[in-house]
């Protein structure tokens, strides 16, 4: 097709989405069915993309119901007004809509599907082994109180100004790292999407309120900003950023938070692209999990060659990484919003890392103290 | 005191026609544990009753949507029918299936033409899923911000970072192509 040819079917595909929804002048209107006499090209298209829009918007319309459905019932269940066992949440239930699809998917093209959002973990669950979980995070929550009992003591003893912050109770939780040492991070859109509170907690369980200072869907990338008056500011992170392609078949490994301890991944990078020839993301082999999402990937080097996103279903271990060159893509973005922030202006992301050379477990040990959980309600 | 149910049941489904919480919660509240039981009273899980359930809502959702909906029979058992047919089939896809249900004492509806409707309705909600979500980004947010979210062609530009509406444009159209190529390769074949 043409250029010219493709600009004629552009404008008069708008003119059929104006006339079908109704935001014609009546002249326009008037003119427009005129053309649909005239032309049956134009007629059938016309029929063609009433129908499309019509499943279009009934799709919409079910989804909408769906989520509804699914917030009454984690909500009822809750409050114990229905009988359903309680913290089965949404995207668990994705999880199971899509275990319907995947069957319709693999017949259609052959190809396996790909839960795009399917890690993020879930905090509490409802499992004997999730209930294990949450007790232990009780047992956290304990200890961080007494610590700031003490704390307060102490305070009071010193000056008798206490700062208090109330306990939050998190749900899900995925990974995010830092990238300046101000207290930025880098996670996945997915993982704050919905988030009402953010929270991130170091590897010594110490947690830190957080703020998401932009979110870009079509990357899935997010830039959180820690805004917490315990946070002291880090030396600088000893990873590089890469804007670099990696060569197919490179080692890769990754850190991030499947549960409550940091865990170590090693993979290679097994496609340039991601799902479907996604040319914003590349392939890797690597074991990921729920609460991987937003994990970065390095290469042997120490340098993040991205973020860790997805994975695929009935796929091993294929998953897919949101390649670097989008954080600094993100980074400029934000700086354009906000042009008046000083301290957004003094980031600029490493791009030297002092890693080169070291052994994995070396280089995980300088690392570690970089990758943050994030946790969100 | 039979015309004030009737009113507040018609009240209910003009809500759930309007995708209402407050009205979903209530005939969720009133209906679930019925409907849970049921399932696990037939070899189900608490699983497959939230997905029969919800299922079985869609249905009605469905039903008040058209409009014509005649209130022959009371929301509850009609629920209750939609549910009990469907959990019956997926018994017998999975040959799990062995005798009639384990249910005697409620009342039942005919159900069999909705729930015929609501399954060629779901493979075709299925389809435009699986269609959208083989488009990949940034097709998918695109147009889902163009069509359900009903944003302007100059937020959308803002938001993606399309130099100005016109190229936006264009993008959406070369996206919306697409999906109209994956869904009506998929449609045909019905």
């Amino acid at each position: 097709m043409n250029d010219l040819n493709k600009e004629r079917d552009i404008i008069l595909l708008d003119a059929v989405e104006r006339y079908v929804m109704s935001n014609m002048t009546p002249d326009e209107r008037l003119q427009f069915e005129q053309l649909r006499k005239e032309d049956s090209d134009v007629d059938q298209m016309v029929v063609e993309h009433t129908l499309f829009l019509q499943k279009l918007n009934r799709f919409n319309q079910w989804k909408k119901f769906q989520t509804s459905l699914n917030e009454i019932h984690n909500h009822l269940s809750v409050q114990g007004k229905i009988n359903a066992p309680s913290g089965k949440g949404k995207l668990v239930y994705l999880f199971n809509r899509f275990k319907k699809t995947a069957v319709i998917a693999a017949s259609i093209a052959g190809i396996t599907t790909l839960i795009i959002s399917g890690i993020i973990g879930s905090v509490t669950t409802k499992t004997p082994k999730d209930q294990f979980e949450i007790l232990k995070k009780d047992i956290h929550t304990l200890a961080k109180k007494s610590e700031r009992q003490d704390q307060e003591i102490n305070n009071l003893k010193q000056s008798g100004i206490t700062a208090q912050t109330p306990e939050i109770p998190y749900t899900n939780s995925g990974t995010g790292f830092i990238i300046d040492s101000k207290g930025f991070l880098v996670t996945n859109n997915h993982v704050v999407e919905k988030a009402q509170n953010v929270a991130v907690q170091n590897r010594d369980g110490k947690e830190f309120i957080a703020k998401v200072v932009y979110r870009n869907p079509a990357t899935d990338i997010a830039i959180l900003k820690i805004e917490d008056p315990d946070f002291k500011p880090l030396p600088a992170p000893p990873y590089g950023f890469t804007k670099k392609s990696t060569d197919l078949a490179e080692p890769i490994f990754t850190l991030g938070y499947p549960r409550e301890d940091i865990v170590y991944g090693q993979g290679y990078l097994s496609s340039k692209t991601g799902y479907n020839g996604d040319t914003l993301s590349c392939q890797i082999d690597i074991r990921a999990e729920r609460g991987n999402s937003g994990s970065p990937v390095f290469n042997s080097n120490g340098e993040v060659i991205g973020i860790l996103n997805a994975r695929q279903r009935d796929a091993g271990g294929v998953a897919f990484a949101v390649q670097s060159r989008n954080i600094f893509n993100a980074l400029s973005d934000l700086k354009e919003k906000s042009p008046s922030d000083s301290i957004l202006k003094n980031i600029k992301l490493n791009t030297k890392s002092s890693l080169i050379g070291l052994k994995p477990s070396q280089q995980t040990k300088k690392i570690q103290d970089y990758i943050y959980m994030v946790k969100v309600n | 005191m039979k015309d004030s149910i009737l009113e507040q049941e018609l009240g209910l489904l003009k809500g759930l026609a309007n995708n209402d919480k407050k009205s979903i919660e209530i005939i969720y509240s009133q209906n679930y544990n019925l409907i849970q039981a049921l399932i696990l009273n037939n070899s189900g899980t608490t699983d497959d009753a939230k997905d029969i359930f919800q299922e079985a809502m869609m249905v009605l959702f469905d039903k008040a949507r058209s409009g014509n909906f005649e209130l022959s029979c009371q929301i509850r058992t009609y629920l209750y029918s939609v549910a009990r047919r469907l959990w019956l089939k997926k018994l017998n896809q999975t040959h799990r299936y062995t005798a009639d249900l384990d249910d005697t004492q409620e009342t039942r509806v005919v159900v069999d033409d909705d729930v015929n409707e609501h399954e060629e309705k779901d493979a075709e909600f299925e389809m435009m899923y699986t269609s959208i979500n083989h488009l990949g980004e940034p097709c998918k947010s695109l147009l889902e911000a163009f069509y359900f979210k009903n944003k302007s062609m100059q937020e959308i530009a803002e938001d993606f970072g399309y130099t100005n509406a016109e190229n936006a444009k264009t993008q959406k159209y070369k996206c919306l192509m697409r999906l109209k190529k994956i869904f009506f390769s998929q449609y045909k074949k019905l």
